[in-house]
């Protein structure tokens, strides 16, 4: 059914950290190698050693490079997947109801046997975050890896999404962001969290951690420094030879 | 947004298709007989051509059927259910007309109802997207049905009521024009709420996630086309209202008629296509473009 649930048992969903994301782009590799052959269609590729290359993914990174008023521009890695919304748009766009959003867990999912591709869904959704494959003509995005989450054939510890197990940085967290005392939505409230686009009217459950201020550079770095100076100005001795026989070469 | 050929056809073909039901179904020009059949096989042949033209572009076509479920929340869904139901109801209506010399017109009425509310929804799909400022319009619907209606009516042979929804429907293309020009810009969503970052500074895209294409860029952010964009919209002004307005007021011909309806054709679909290809998603901001 396209009819949203009028509220989930759990909000699962990703806390991405902007002051962490190194911009390895390594979430967005170990998510289309577990979803190219888990839930689902493939993600296709077209013309990928050629010269075009083109083709489906559900997590990218972006790189914005922000300059504040004073001071020095930042710049910022900026990891996006689908946000799994509350008021997800693009769940009930859909004239087939193969879009739609579990109760459960609140997760959104595509059944793509009910999937006509008429991309209604993707043009619905403000964050781009679904992409019509070109090779199965079916809508995909992020499964919240629903195929791994749940999944007693895997160790406890990889019980989280593909991403979040992958990231060298720890700046993606996975977790219950209804539940106020759980790990994500303290950090959530600690590092002031927010939406994504929130004029949109979405209610994103996904959270993004803005950056850390950064460090101050003072002019006079290290009381020390000026002992730290180098004492001989010219090369002595032997080195003073070998400098001018080089330089005669 | 990409300006795909099907959906350029389908809306323009099925919106004059069914402006023509609609002015069948309430009775003008009263036809019967085989005046009759040739009205009806005109209306039917755009309505349904637009409609499978609709298909084009589906990933999987053969399961369109499905799209009928989900006619609680989806304007697609409605849209589907109103064409049908249109299409069936007019059907049943010209049979009378044609065959049984019999004149059911609460059935055509009925009809031409439904036909109305099959634009309508078609017009829905668009302006419910919030993330197409330009869509997003009060206008849209207005400028789908009265174009639906002013296109009919000139196919339809009622000069008198042509006139003035053709002067009308040129009104509300202005006005579209004007407050889509403005729309992207009082949606007050840009790459600052976009990336929640604006609050720090000014944020500039400093680098694509991807070097390539991808299927956000080719469906969401057109741009190549937009540059001829003032000149389409002077073409499509005049050859959708100012000619076919023009050989209206001249003394009846058939050979005029037929003209004012070819022009106003070729404007309504050159309209379409600005109407896609002047759409600006917001996604495109993610990628420092519009
Ligand atoms: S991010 Fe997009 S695809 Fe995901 S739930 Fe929200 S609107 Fe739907
Ligand atoms: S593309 Fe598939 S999932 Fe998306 S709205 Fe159309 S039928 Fe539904
Ligand atoms: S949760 Fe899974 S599907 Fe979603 S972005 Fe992460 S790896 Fe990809």
């Amino acid at each position: 059914m396209t009819q949203l649930p009028q509220s989930t048992d759990r909000k699962m969903g990703l806390v991405i950290d902007l002051d962490t994301c190194v911009g390895c782009h390594a979430c967005v590799i170990s998510c289309k190698g577990w979803n190219t052959e888990n839930y689902g269609a493939p993600l296709s590729d077209q013309d990928a050693y050629g010269g075009n290359p083109s083709g489906t993914f559900l997590n990218r990174v972006h790189s914005y490079e922000v300059q504040p008023a004073e001071g020095h521009a930042q710049l910022i890695h900026f990891p996006k997947s689908c946000l799994h919304c509350e008021d997800a748009p693009c769940v009930t766009v859909c004239p087939t109801g193969a879009s739609y959003k579990r109760v459960e867990d609140g997760i959104v999912l595509v059944n793509e046997s009910d999937c006509i591709g008429c991309g209604l869904c993707a043009w619905s959704c403000p964050y781009g975050a679904r992409e019509l494959d070109q090779a199965e003509g079916v809508m995909k995005k992020c499964t919240l890896c629903v195929d791994r989450i749940y999944n007693e054939n895997l160790p406890e510890v990889d019980r989280v999404p593909s991403c979040v197990r992958t990231c060298p940085a720890g700046a993606r967290h996975f977790g219950d962001l209804g539940d106020p005392d759980s790990d994500v939505s303290k950090l959530v409230a600690d590092r002031g969290g927010v939406d994504l686009m929130p004029e949109m009217g979405t209610k994103p459950v996904n959270k993004y951690l803005p950056p850390r201020p950064k460090d101050t550079v003072e002019d006079q770095i290290d009381i020390l420094a000026p002992l730290l100076a180098p004492v001989a100005e010219e090369p002595k001795g032997f080195l003073s030879w070998l400098d001018k026989t080089l330089e005669k070469l | 947004m990409h300006p795909a050929p099907s959906v350029i056809i389908f809306t323009t073909l099925s919106g004059l298709g069914f402006g023509l039901l609609v002015f069948l179904g309430l009775g003008f020009p009263a036809v019967s007989g085989w005046m009759a059949f040739a009205f009806f096989a005109i209306a039917y042949a755009l309505a349904v051509g637009g409609l499978m033209a609709s298909t084009f572009h589906l990933g999987h076509p053969e399961r369109a059927w499905k799209a009928f479920i989900q006619w609680k929340t989806s304007w697609l869904s409605r849209e589907g259910w109103c064409a049908v139901l249109a299409l069936i109801i007019m059907g049943l209506y010209a049979i009378g007309l044609v065959f049984l010399d019999q004149n059911w017109s609460l059935l055509g009425w009925i009809g031409a109802l439904f036909s109305l509310a099959t634009v309508f929804t078609t017009s829905m799909i668009y302006t419910q997207l919030k993330t197409i400022p330009r869509w997003n319009m009060n206008l849209t619907p207005a400028m789908f049905l009265s174009f639906s209606l002013a296109g009919g009516a000139l196919l339809a042979g009622q000069t008198s009521v042509a006139i003035p929804l053709l002067l009308i429907s040129a009104l509300v293309q202005m006005l579209y024009w004007r407050k889509g020009d403005q729309a992207f810009a009082c949606s007050g969503t840009d790459l600052g709420t976009a990336t929640g970052l604006g609050v720090r500074g000014s944020v500039r895209a400093f680098e694509p996630p991807h070097t390539g294409t991808n299927y956000l860029l080719r469906e969401f952010v057109h741009v190549v086309g937009r540059k001829h964009a003032e000149k389409l919209r002077v073409i499509s002004f005049v050859l959708a209202f100012v000619l076919p307005v023009l050989l209206l007021v001249l003394p009846f011909n058939h050979f005029f008629a037929l003209l004012a309806v070819a022009s106003h054709l070729a404007g309504v679909a050159t309209s379409r296509w600005l109407f896609f290809a002047q759409a600006e998603h917001v996604v495109g901001l993610y990628y420092g473009k519009r």
